[in-house]
């Protein structure tokens, strides 16, 4: 970084020492509540800190990466770890698609009151999710609830939403998709808008139907939207809490079949003060979080 | 004739997903304003018998709810209010300042973004008790004061600043904090209220990190105060989505005002939810 022609030294010492002043209190605040932490965070995982501990730090001892071979034998780790899997693997997809659908749909070519449809698909996104997951509770409920009326009155049998382990993890994906799909349909529509009309004009004197536009036009046009979505909605879902936390009590259960593996780190870690154990859990779920996006970004990077 | 056909369609679908969408809040606000008891009772009804405030009364005279939405609001305004002047002053300094190590600053804050934020989450507690903000309102704030997403986002905007004008200020003997202030922060003014919108929405609707953090009911901001009172008035239905519309209802009306602002900011990429 040399200075601009024509600045004498004292000026550009002098906003040297401006840029450094006005980053230092962001900087500051990251480094010791953010970098500290971390760093922090990954020592802690390789030690058995834990109640004791806590009054007295000595007390905590080097175990290694002890705490990630207990991980290894602890069902519930598992338990929690495929949950995770299930709700990103299941519930990422549909929500992906779900929002490109909706985004579809709003920004059809006949379609009127288009800021209307938007604003109330988007309505849900600015939410608080501890305050709706509170009334899904209730419409989870299996004699009274609302989506128990709904399947009768298509003749489908009832379901014990939260009551079953089957169908405890269906009901989170369910209201997680309801919540966050009009976020990703606000980027498809931004994506969709960039998309020239000749182009599909084009297509139409070419005979090419709906599906095929889709297909050849509308798809590639977006797939830089679909590789940010992916990435933000993966991310976002692995470090899924709130949702299952208030549907369940704070308990993940049933028979632990929403516990995720931020729910297992807080009880863990919050509850009952296995803070070395806790911070193992974070890790692996930084990690996995880590090979996720490097893995979404090498697809795209092939295929382009 | 197709033409109109599919127009039918396409309105019949996106009527069928807004009527989808609004159910839950619909019955929520309904069941809010019901009876004691009417929102259980079998077969169930959509509309209250006859509407009451009683479930709200009950929130702000007996359970002192009024208290947690003060909370609330303390915790997301102070956040707000301190956040934009942090992320203003570096998103500008990182755009428009030149000082030595700032490229590699900048990344390495982008690359610390891959991080999430439980990794910090355990060991943070444990400073935050050292120091003595456990159980209190800035141990909530603090760690929320310089968002990494938010310094991108004022940088991002402070690039199209001209310099000139920067340029023309200094040579008139201005003062770096003058500029930035009589300047740079009217420039930023769009960025800022569009960071502001998302600032205060993320503190509002914050739920793990004050439910760490705050151990005492008086000092329960509102989402951690209704999932601790379901716990015991899992039953009372009127009640719990009276709270729930307390809680949902600021955020809900900020959105419908500043609708253009927070779609913009969504838009412009590089912001998490």
């Amino acid at each position: 970084m040399s200075a601009r022609p024509g600045r004498p030294p004292v000026r550009a010492r002098r906003e040297a020492r401006a840029g450094l002043a006005f980053v230092a209190p962001a900087l500051t605040l990251i480094a010791l509540f953010f970098v500290v932490p971390v760093v922090a965070g990954f020592l802690l995982a390789a030690t058995d800190f834990d109640i004791y501990g806590i009054g007295d730090f000595t007390t905590a001892r080097f175990v290694g990466l002890g705490n990630f071979a207990a991980l290894l034998h602890d069902p519930v780790f598992w338990k929690a770890l495929g949950n995770t899997f299930y709700f990103v693997l299941v519930g990422g997809p549909l929500s992906v698609g779900v929002s490109l659908g909706a985004a579809m749909l709003v920004n059809a070519r006949l379609v009127r009151f288009k800021g209307f449809f938007r604003t109330v698909y988007f309505a849900p996104v600015v939410t608080t999710m501890a305050a709706v997951a509170v009334v899904w509770r209730y419409l989870y409920h299996p004699r009274f609830g609302l989506a128990n009326q709904l399947l009768a009155a298509v003749g489908l049998p009832d379901v014990n939403w939260l009551g079953d382990p089957r169908w405890a993890m269906p009901a989170i994906i369910l209201m997680a998709i309801w919540k966050n799909f009009g976020y990703n349909m606000i980027i498809f529509v931004a994506g969709l808008q960039g998309i020239p009309t000749t182009l599909y004009e084009a297509a139409r004197v070419d005979g090419a139907g709906p599906w095929q536009q889709f297909r050849h036009i509308t798809l590639p046009a977006l797939r830089p939207m679909l590789v940010f979505v992916g990435i933000i909605t993966m991310i976002g879902y692995f470090q899924i809490f709130t949702e299952p936390y208030v549907l369940t009590g704070g308990t993940g259960g049933p028979l632990n079949a929403t516990l995720s593996l931020v729910m297992y780190m807080y009880k863990q870690g919050f509850r009952w003060w296995n803070i070395g154990f806790a911070a193992a859990v974070a890790l692996v779920l930084f990690l996995i979080i880590l090979a996720g996006t490097l893995v979404q970004m090498r697809l795209q990077r092939e295929r382009s | 004739m197709r033409r109109a056909l599919s127009v039918i369609a396409l309105h019949l679908a996106l009527a069928a997903g807004a009527v989808a969408t609004l159910l839950p809040f619909a019955w929520m606000l309904s069941a809010s304003l019901m009876p004691k008891g009417e929102a259980s009772r079998w077969p169930p009804s959509l509309l209250p018998s006859r509407a009451t405030l009683a479930n709200y009364r009950e929130l702000f005279v007996r359970l002192d709810l009024g208290r947690c939405f003060a909370n609330s609001a303390f915790v997301a305004i102070v956040s707000t209010g301190l956040a934009l002047l942090i992320v203003s002053a570096a998103g500008y300094a990182f755009a428009k300042l030149r000082f030595p190590g700032r490229s590699r600053l900048f990344r390495g804050l982008l690359t610390a973004m891959v991080i999430p934020a439980q990794v910090a989450m355990l060991p943070l507690f444990l400073q935050l008790r050292t120091i003595g903000l456990v159980n209190t309102y800035w141990g909530v704030i603090i760690p929320a004061l310089a968002p990494v997403f938010g310094i991108f986002m004022v940088r991002q905007y402070a690039l199209s600043i001209p310099d000139e004008l920067l340029e023309a200020a200094r040579v008139d003997g201005a003062s770096e904090l003058l500029i930035f202030r009589r300047i740079v922060f009217p420039l930023l003014r769009p960025i800022l209220v569009t960071f502001g919108v998302f600032s205060f929405m993320g503190a509002w609707n914050d739920f793990m990190w004050p439910l760490i953090v705050l151990t005492d009911g008086r000092r329960y901001t509102l989402p951690v105060a209704l999932a601790n009172l379901i716990g015991e008035h899992a039953q009372d239905i009127e009640l719990m989505t009276a709270g729930s519309v307390l809680t949902v209802l600021p955020v809900l009306l900020i959105f419908l005002a500043l609708q253009r602002t927070y779609v913009e900011g969504i838009t412009m990429g590089g912001v998490k939810e």
